[in-house]
């Protein structure tokens, strides 16, 4: 970054430079909105002002150094091993959204919660938190929700508002939920590590979705009439002739009939099934399939069980280091990176090296700055300890507890309904659900790197599509171009980006918003909510990505003045978006919806049923200002480095 | 026509470029799961994936640049620029791509030859590791990319004039697009009706549309 402190010395000297740069801010949101691609609107900026910045009579001009940067910037995009996974998890969203078929899993899970008031609205609630896991795309979930949950809605008398809002609401959802693009994007942004922002997303995530469903929910108890429940008739699971006979040869309970028939086969292999006699390797089957809550439950508990007691036994001697480090929290925090818009390109490698549970802390510092003391404390002592804390054994065992009398209360009412139901759920929602969990424990565990488990996702997802058999030639052809197309998007806004805060921070126009900034005299609190307040608007116009590749870099440097960990920061941000994007009268889900909905569907009733969840979303931040811990825990937890 | 018959030759050009390079990201989930394999598994790490990797995810997304252009897929504001008429959309677009566009582009082409020359006259190699790769190779990407879509941006400079000349926008290559996923998940589907289903496959790409200018009666209207 030689360019780059000759510059600065400049933009001392040359009073009308930071002008120029605050000139460059205004033209940028002017452009935008224009319509113009910003990728070429960034880059073209950036070219104008930095040509003039650098400008020396004494050359020629075809010596100007922001050829220099233009083509430096671009090759730093070009190396960048953070945005390097974006086309592994793209491809991933692209073959699962493909490969997964979303209209059985609504049925089915709308089966399951079939007691459960306001039923299709909670299953639709659901399928697009699961979706959002698989693709981030807000436009096709609001669509394919609109045709296949809209419709039923209406047409079991729901309330017009209550169903135009779980869908709006649950489509963005995918934003958030990670492994989210967004997510990756602001690592690279903010220079921190992409495993942290996705531990640090993931509680945010499901707990706003949890608040839509209590929300859903209570609403329904408390006024019934708004989601009268399905007709008995659409109530029932379909249960297939054979699993009846089946149940008169042996017994009614399924998991014992078929545990039974395991080596009694004689009366089993009687049975018909659309004219073919049942074989044992399909009893086999089926009895793997009754038994897939437990193994489930089991693979659960066990994994937390080795992460927390086995794995951390091997960790007790980096902990030690890091009680050091602890012990010395000033140092640390003075050693902190601090992460400057102007070298975005630069801070990409944590997303490697904080990968590895016990790396050196090379993010020292950042529970520092949350300001907080008491989760200061907690989130530093508890993995330095060197064992899991004795409450965690009695938590642990009492959940194993309480999941094995649910698991015996299951199986004993297992009769022909429930295990029909079970293996509807195991076919629609199964495959996508465990290679979620797969591709989130690995990253989160720190078991590879974000990259490398990206590759491992997109590889599941192709398995998985392939053993559904809902994937062809021409489906591979369209999720590879549309992963090229999207990948190109992303890092060519990046290539624009980097230039434009390069030039932009030479100018000295960094600076005057920071001393701007500074001469308020704000409050963390307040400077929290304007920097928020700013993002939200922000976000009624413009993509996520135009507002985390141009604005975030621009408030990150102030983050540190006031102790804000950008972590937490960045996490409100993602919540924050979906607030802006739920927001009438510019929210693009309420015209998705609106386009497959009945003509006497208003997109007025749409926007009110948006609303609250609007609200529910600034509640779900204002929880995580007060509380920082249900953010922070988990990455601190995760990824002790002398918090 | 001469002038379509150009534009479609740009196109052509720019989505065979996009498209080939596209596979390339196949090639790197692949590589980075054997590597995962073979680091995790069999505990030999290769020192060069590192940078192949990386060569392959920079090549993939910048040859890809012109064809996102070609199919109008970089993301742009379209708040406003969505429900103004074509015409002034080409005016505004066409004023942009020489004051920003040709400039932007043009200087990445211009630098990015230096650049890689320099790197080819030093046999430039990487040093991520030692014995690294060779550099070169990857950094005439940034060139070459840069003149492929500074041709398209070029096309598209004459769309914008043609369409001023008319009021309506010369037709592009037809591609798969996002918005497409309706139909793969609905066309199979015999959980929904018959006619829900075929109203959203026809019409999808519409309600896209519509939902990017923020127009919400268009559904009521393709009655």
């Amino acid at each position: 970054m030689r360019l780059l402190t000759n510059a600065s010395v400049r933009g001392e000297q040359n009073v009308s430079d930071p002008a120029l740069g605050l000139l460059m801010l205004s033209l940028i949101v002017v452009v935008i909105m224009m319509g113009f691609p910003t990728a070429f609107t960034l880059m073209g900026l950036g070219m104008f002002f930095g040509f003039i910045a650098f400008y020396d009579p004494s050359q020629s001009w075809t010596q100007n150094k922001i050829f220099d940067l233009m083509v430096e910037r671009t090759y730093g995009a070009m190396n960048n091993d953070v945005l390097i996974s974006i086309p592994l998890f793209v491809l991933m969203g692209y073959v699962m959204e493909r490969g997964a078929l979303v209209d059985k899993m609504f049925y089915s899970i709308q089966l399951a919660f079939r007691r459960v008031p306001a039923s299709l609205a909670v299953a639709t609630l659901i399928v697009c938190t699961f979706w959002g896991i698989a693709s981030g795309l807000v436009g096709a979930v609001v669509v394919l929700m609109g045709v296949i949950a809209f419709n039923p809605m209406l047409k079991a008398g729901y309330d017009v508002r209550l169903a135009a809002g779980v869908i709006t609401a649950g489509g963005t959802l995918g934003i958030l939920i990670p492994p989210s693009v967004m997510i990756i994007v602001y690592a690279a942004v903010a220079g921190q590590s992409v495993v942290k922002l996705y531990a640090s997303a993931m509680f945010p995530g499901f707990f706003l979705a949890f608040l839509y469903l209590v929300y859903v929910i209570g609403w329904a108890v408390l006024n019934p009439k708004i989601a009268p429940p399905l007709p008995e008739s659409e109530q029932k699971v379909p249960v297939s002739d054979w699993v009846r006979k089946f149940q008169q040869a042996y017994s009614k309970n399924m998991l014992g009939s078929l545990f039974v028939a395991l080596f009694l086969p004689r009366k089993a292999l009687a049975i018909e099934r659309d004219g073919v006699r049942l074989t044992y390797l399909t009893i086999w089957k089926n009895f793997l399939n009754a038994m897939f809550p437990f193994v489930l439950a089991a693979v659960t508990l066990w994994g937390i069980w080795w992460y927390v007691v086995i794995h951390q036994q091997a960790d007790v001697q980096p902990a030690a280091s890091i009680v050091r480090q602890a012990a010395a929290p000033d140092a640390s925090a003075l050693q902190a990176p601090t992460a400057e818009p102007d070298k975005p390109l630069e801070l990409g490698n944590d997303a490697t090296t904080a990968a590895t549970p016990d790396t050196p802390a090379q993010e020292a510092g950042s529970a520092e700055q949350v300001g907080d003391p008491e989760l200061l404390k907690q989130a530093g002592i508890a993995p330095a300890e060197s064992g899991p804390a004795p409450e965690f054994f009695i938590w642990f065992w009492g959940i194993v507890a309480a999941t094995a009398l649910l698991l015996v209360w299951y199986y004993w009412r297992m009769e022909a309904e429930s295990f029909e139901l079970l293996k509807l759920l195991i076919s629609s929602v199964m495959p996508l659900g465990i290679l979620t969990m797969i591709v989130l424990a690995v990253i989160l565990f720190g078991i590879t790197t974000a990259t490398e488990s990206a590759a491992i996702g997109a590889a599941g997802a192709f398995l998985l599509a392939l053993q559904a058999r809902t994937f062809d030639w021409e489906r591979l052809k369209q999720s590879v171009f549309l992963t090229a197309k999207t990948t190109a998007m992303v890092c060519w806004l990046f290539v624009g980006s980097a230039l434009f805060s390069g030039v932009f921070a030479l100018l000295g126009g960094q600076q005057l918003v920071e001393q701007w900034v500074l001469s308020l005299n704000m409050s963390p609190l307040q400077f929290m909510i304007l920097s928020q307040a700013i993002i939200f608007v922000l976000g009624w116009p413009l993509e996520w990505t135009e507002i985390i590749v141009i604005f975030v870099p621009i408030f990150l440097p102030l983050l540190k003045h006031f102790n804000i960990d950008p972590i937490l920061w960045g996490t409100l941000v993602f919540v924050n978006l979906q607030a802006a994007f739920l927001s009438p009268p510019v929210a693009m889900s309420a015209f998705y919806l609106k386009g497959v909905a009945p003509k006497h569907v208003t997109l007025n009733q749409i926007f009110a049923g948006m609303m609250p969840y609007m609200l529910i979303v600034i509640l779900c931040m204002i929880i995580m200002y007060v509380w920082p811990g249900m953010t922070l825990w988990l990455p601190n937890y995760l990824y002790p480095s002398g918090g | 026509m001469k002038v379509q018959k150009f534009l479609l030759a740009a196109d052509h050009l720019s989505t065979w470029t996009g498209k080939a390079a596209a596979w390339l990201i196949l090639a790197l989930m692949a590589t980075v799961c054997i590597e995962v394999f073979k680091r995790y598994i069999l505990n030999a790490p290769t020192a060069w994936i590192f940078d192949a990797t990386n060569m392959m995810y920079g090549t993939i997304f910048m040859l890809c640049g012109a064809y996102t252009l070609a199919q109008d897929a970089h993301v742009r504001g379209d708040f406003l620029y969505g429900s103004m008429k074509p015409r002034t959309q080409a005016g505004f677009d066409l004023v942009l791509y020489i004051i920003f566009f040709l400039p932007g582009i043009g200087a990445l082409v211009y630098a990015g030859v230096d650049y890689a020359e320099l790197s080819w006259r030093i046999n430039e190699h990487s040093n991520v590791t030692s014995d690294g790769p060779p550099v070169y190779p990857f950094k005439t990407i940034i060139p070459i990319a840069g003149a492929l879509v500074l041709l398209q941006g070029i096309a598209e400079i004459v769309r914008c004039v043609v369409c001023l000349k008319t009021g309506e926008w010369p037709p592009r290559l037809k591609d798969v697009e996002e918005i497409d996923v309706i139909e793969q998940q609905l066309a199979g589907s015999t959980l929904v009706d018959e006619e829900s289903r075929k109203l959203a496959i026809d019409g999808a790409h519409q309600i896209d549309e519509a939902a990017h200018q923020r127009i919400g009666s268009r559904g009521a209207e393709r009655e």
